[in-house]
């Protein structure tokens, strides 16, 4: 079925956000329960990165201060590029059901219907997940913001691309259900591959020498590690437009990657019962 | 208490034969969790490689706390983890369904999963033990070999307890519950440090209220002859037993108490 029959208005991905954002809107209370553990694993963090500063004054390019300031953001970025939760497998679920047989019949374009409603649910993630922990971190550790209005410009735009990069990597991971029977077993690996590599649990900059460098030029860096490290200044190569362009071509890849995945899967699609 | 014991195993085993009818599936799973939570390891592998010692802790003794806490997460995991969907129970009235069986409401919910893929952890926490304890010259002695295998055993105990007082709040609050997680997947990850590295408040909250600085931390500072750098001396690693006994205890009045007072939606 050709994907493109339809060019959907821009009306439709406009709504498609709104519920995006007010399905995550309507249960406050799962907010709140996140929101705690958020900000208690961000205290946990902070820290064990303290005691690493105890002997070393700077590590990886990174002060204490800094790494105090990637420990807070990245606890509140967590949502917004959803490095966890139920998007990595809701479309691979579909695909297992044979539910996806109408959501293709739908006039408009599976990726990107999907993309405006992720666009919906990292904005409510951003108001009400990524603030609140950034806040009550500031308020217990010593961080540092930006000055130039210009940084958080840059900044902003780092993370609607990191939220793009996301998407598609999530994309492409849920459509390995056209081709493995059992997919869980792979989505742990890829969910293990993406906290390990977008510098969720430690910064990726405190990896050893040459392979920093490597790991941070990886799209599973563009998730995270990229928007802070714009946030602070310390980006790789020295240059803000550097990383944007990064993560803009990794974007652009990695959809365009997920289109023809999801048009090979589509071909080979037998539901049962015709 | 026997026949309990024996119905446990009963249909424990019933869980355990239906996974095992899916070998290959059972495996990757096994080999995804092993991969996904050794990832904490990796993160303190990157970290020594910027430092030589956390609070004077050096990679080897870091690894055997690790090695201990995940062990036990693992293990409790296993056991209860599936509390986790316990709120889901109240939520949707299968509660109910339980309080009218005659066996005890906690053995039913404990009882109603087993995944054996989350051994998948244990397996990845035992290796980085078994590195641990190569790594590390220590003269062995009987008392700390007792204190070694205690502290799996205890660990376990104390995480399941944990789980188990948490989530009776879910019968007052059913809607923010997964606030339980801060405690339960935090608890496993503040285990693999040196408690003295935390803030004040933090310390006191593992040392008195949720006691999780008995899991690995005072098995550990025995283990290693060391000093325990808090206000109670190190040789309460012998008595983590007494501690998870204790906690166990707590865990299942608090448990019987609230379903005591627990209202079904259904009225």
């Amino acid at each position: 079925m050709p994907l493109d029959r339809h060019r959907p208005p821009v009306r439709l991905h406009w709504e498609l956000a709104r519920r995006g954002f007010r399905r995550y809107a309507a249960y406050p209370g799962a907010t709140i329960a996140g929101l705690f553990t958020n900000t208690f694993f961000g205290l946990l963090i902070a820290y064990v990165l303290l005691a690493v500063y105890e002997t070393r004054v700077e590590v990886g390019g990174y002060d204490v201060v800094e790494a105090v300031t990637y420990v807070w953001l990245g606890q509140g970025l967590l949502s917004v590029v959803a490095s966890f939760g139920p998007t990595w497998s809701e479309l691979a679920l579909r695909i297992r059901s044979g539910d996806i047989a109408t959501d293709l019949q739908r006039p408009l374009d599976l990726q990107a219907a999907g993309l405006a409603q992720d666009a919906g649910r990292a904005f409510y993630q951003l108001l009400f997940r990524a603030l609140p922990p950034f806040v009550v971190g500031g308020l217990v550790f010593e961080i540092t913001l930006p000055d130039d209005p210009m940084r958080w410009l840059a900044f902003a735009l780092s993370v609607v691309l990191a939220v793009a990069v996301s998407f598609a990597i999530r994309f492409l991971v849920n459509l390995w259900a056209f081709w493995l029977l059992d997919y869980r077993g792979s989505l742990a690996l890829a969910m293990a591959t993406t906290s390990l590599l977008s510098g969720m649990v430690v910064p990726l900059v405190y990896f050893p020498g040459g392979l920093a460098d490597v790991v941070r030029a990886l799209p599973f860096a563009s998730m995270l590690q990229a928007p802070i490290d714009v946030f602070l200044g310390e980006e790789l190569g020295g240059s803000t437009l550097v990383v944007l362009a990064l993560q803009l071509l990794w974007a652009v890849l990695l959809l365009g990657l997920g289109r023809a995945l999801l048009a090979a899967g589509t071909r080979k699609l037998v539901v049962q019962g015709g | 208490m026997g026949d309990l014991a024996g119905i446990y195993a009963r249909l424990i085993g019933a869980r355990v034969r239906s996974q095992l009818e899916y070998r290959a599936s059972l495996a990757l799973q096994f080999v995804g969790m092993a991969v996904l939570t050794g990832i904490d390891f990796v993160a303190i592998l990157v970290l020594f490689e910027n430092v030589d010692a956390l609070d004077g802790w050096r990679l080897e003794e870091i690894a055997l706390l690790y090695g201990i806490a995940t062990i036990s997460f693992a293990l409790s995991d296993l056991a209860v983890g599936h509390l986790d969907l316990f709120p889901q129970m109240i939520r949707d009235g299968t509660f109910d369904q339980i309080l009218v069986r005659p066996l005890p409401s906690l053995l039913q919910v404990v009882a109603s999963d087993f995944s054996l893929r989350r051994l998948g952890k244990a397996l990845q926490g035992l290796a980085v033990l078994v590195f641990a304890l190569t790594q590390l010259e220590l003269d062995w002695t009987a008392g700390k070999v007792f204190v070694l295998v205690a502290a799996v055993i205890a660990g376990t105990v104390i995480y399941a307890a944990v789980w188990v007082a948490l989530a009776t709040v879910a019968f007052w609050i059913v809607d923010a519950i997964e606030f339980v997680n801060a405690f339960t997947y935090g608890g496993s990850y503040l285990s693999q440090y040196p408690i003295t590295i935390f803030g004040r408040w933090l310390r006191g909250l593992v040392l008195f209220v949720l006691p999780l600085a008995f899991v690995a931390y005072f098995p550990a500072l025995v283990i290693l002859d060391r000093e325990s750098g808090l206000a109670l001396p190190a040789e309460l690693g012998y008595l983590t037993s007494l501690v998870a006994a204790g906690t166990a205890l707590v865990a299942v009045s608090a448990w019987n108490g609230a379903v005591r007072h627990y209202r079904s939606a259904g009225g």
